[in-house]
């Protein structure tokens, strides 16, 4: 992402002064109408009813209690998809198993599976018409429609994310430091703490920023399967297509503007974290 | 059962935690996403291949096949071009605000996708900064067929930028200007130079970019109208049979998307295995 930042741009490629300008424009216009423009809208719009509107929105016990939700379930998903993501990698960089590509593969899957499909898939498996389903009702265990199929659908679309980037860090740097500190006397876990995890440390951020952006903001999985009770199994982008669709703009876009601003803060950590990563 | 090292590592000391890692991500994979997964397709088999048929091959759900497909292909056409521009632009050119226009191009990852469609409608609505111009010119760009086209266009927007910009960054210059003195035009640098270079990263980062139009949902319902074949995307689809309590329809559209899904993971693996090997090249 960050390129060599002195370098003039050369390159016979590059093109003429007149060619620099009118391309640098072209793909800031592009950028414009399809970035700039819709985010600056966001603001505009939450404010359209003035700052006790928009304060008005956010006070809301129903906003209050969609954006709890929305916490709830980031402060879920984010510690154990980072868990299992640091697992995964230890497992597919490091050691060579029949069936490794598979597992990367199905570790893969949720990032092109429409999160449509992934909230179906465990109103399948926990609805009332599922071979679960008389089972969990029986013992009074609420699943879909309920925190606990909120968290789970998020778990799904979010898993993909601290595996994803760094099983190729860890495969760039090889084992020979983690295998000096085990000929050294250190433990596994010495080994993991105090070699492996600072080598990764920047990488494994990243991967958290990302992570942590998808389980706030996941949007399709999470409608299928919230049942969208208000105060209840309602997460903020949920609540931002529930205050819409009741034409209350103005509330919907002061929540929405939250949720832009929550965005621009990971855009922020991304950018600084990016440049340590390198490219 | 142990791990063996990885070839490239010829010495054989094996490192400890194979056994509990590869536990835990075996498990967690298993029961969260293939344990769900085979639930649907176990259903779809109920089903039944005669019924299967018969559900998807309904003029609803052609209809919005033929919409995602063909928005979702535009959608990717449109960000190869566009994003392989802004991407040229970030490697090559200086120009005041860059690091933040850099940093800008990764918001559709992190903007919720429900804020997105909201946001995209109120611009592109006829009355909207962007629409009410396009309005004047005669182009209805929200509650039509373009507007899912601008959504799927937004989500898909840095999966190209993201793929090419390593790739232009580490072309070496020198290259085009031996070219350039061997007296090749601006048009053939490019075609015979650049874009051999740049065809893996460029043809990953398309393919991505459909793959997640195809699947998109949060972005596209508010600013497509959701009329029935006319603007009515396929997961849109899925979530109306679902609300019907047509579980069997539902499946039967699902099961066909998760296929999609896997050709799809198939390809942009190769894809990137292809772009790492003209990566490695000299």
């Amino acid at each position: 992402m960050s390129g060599p930042r002195d370098r003039p741009a050369i390159g016979a490629g590059s093109g003429g002064r007149a060619a620099r300008w009118a391309l640098t424009a072209l793909a800031l216009l592009f950028l414009g109408c399809f970035l700039l423009i819709p985010l600056a809208a966001v603001f505009v719009q939450a404010l359209a009813e003035g700052a006790g509107g928009y304060w008005r929105a956010i006070a809301d016990p129903d906003t209050r209690a969609a954006l709890r939700l929305t916490v709830l379930t980031a402060l879920m998903a984010v510690p154990v998809n980072t868990l299992v993501g640091l697992a995964a990698a230890w497992a597919i960089a490091r050691f060579q198993f029949p069936g490794r590509r598979l597992l990367v593969a199905l570790i893969d899957l949720p990032f092109t599976v429409s999160p449509v499909v992934a909230g179906l898939v465990f109103v399948l498996l926990f609805g009332a018409q599922s071979a679960l389903g008389p089972w969990l009702s029986e013992h009074g265990i609420r699943i879909l429609f309920a925190v606990p199929g909120i968290i789970l659908a998020t778990l799904f679309v979010t898993s993909p994310f601290v595996a994803r980037e760094l099983i190729p860090v860890m495969q760039e740097q090889g084992i020979e430091e983690e295998q000096a500190a085990l000929a050294l006397g250190a433990s596994g876990w010495q080994t993991f703490w105090r070699v492996t995890l600072p080598n990764i440390r920047w990488a494994l951020l990243y991967g958290v920023v990302l992570l942590n952006a998808r389980a706030i903001g996941e949007f399709g999985a999470v409608s299928i399967v919230s049942g969208h009770i208000r105060g209840q199994t309602n997460t903020a982008p949920l609540h931002v297509e529930i205050l819409y669709n009741e034409y209350n703009f103005a509330a919907a876009f002061a929540v929405a503007s939250v949720l832009a601003a929550a965005a621009l803060l990971t855009l922020a950590a991304k950018a600084i974290i990016g440049r340590r990563v390198g490219p | 059962m142990r791990g063996v090292l990885a070839p490239t590592h010829p010495r054989r000391r094996v490192l400890p935690g194979f056994r509990l890692s590869l536990g835990i991500t075996t498990a967690y994979v298993g029961l969260l996403i293939v344990a769900p997964l085979a639930a649907l397709t176990l259903r779809a088999a109920k089903i039944g291949p005669s019924q299967l048929v018969a559900t998807i091959s309904s003029e609803r759900v052609l209809a919005a096949a033929g919409l995602s497909f063909g928005a979702s292909f535009a959608a990717a056409l449109i960000n190869a071009v566009c994003g392989l521009l802004v991407a040229w632009v970030l490697v090559r050119y200086r120009f005041p605000g860059r690091p933040v226009v850099d940093a800008c191009v990764d918001l559709p990852f992190a903007l919720p996708t429900s804020v997105a469609g909201i946001a995209l409608t109120a611009v592109y609505a006829p009355t909207g900064w962007l629409g009410a111009p396009l309005a004047a010119a005669g182009v209805q760009a929200a509650f039509t067929r373009l507007g899912v086209v601008i959504a799927l266009t937004f989500v898909g927007l840095p999966f190209v930028v993201r793929a090419v910009q390593p790739v232009l960054e580490d072309l070496d210059p020198e290259v085009e200007d031996a070219a350039a003195s061997l007296g090749a035009s601006r048009v053939q640098i490019f075609r015979r130079v650049l874009l051999p270079s740049i065809l893996p990263a460029l043809l990953t980062g398309s393919t991505l970019a459909f793959a997640r139009a195809l699947g998109e949902y949060g972005s596209v319902i508010f600013i497509s109208g959701n009329l029935p074949l006319r603007t009515e995307v396929v997961p849109l689809l899925i979530v109306a049979r679902l609300e019907q309590y047509d579980y069997d329809g539902a499946t039967a559209i699902a099961a066909v998307m998760l296929a999609l899904s896997f050709g799809l993971l198939l390809a942009i693996n190769s894809l990137q295995a292809w772009s790492r090997r003209r990566e490695a090249m000299p």
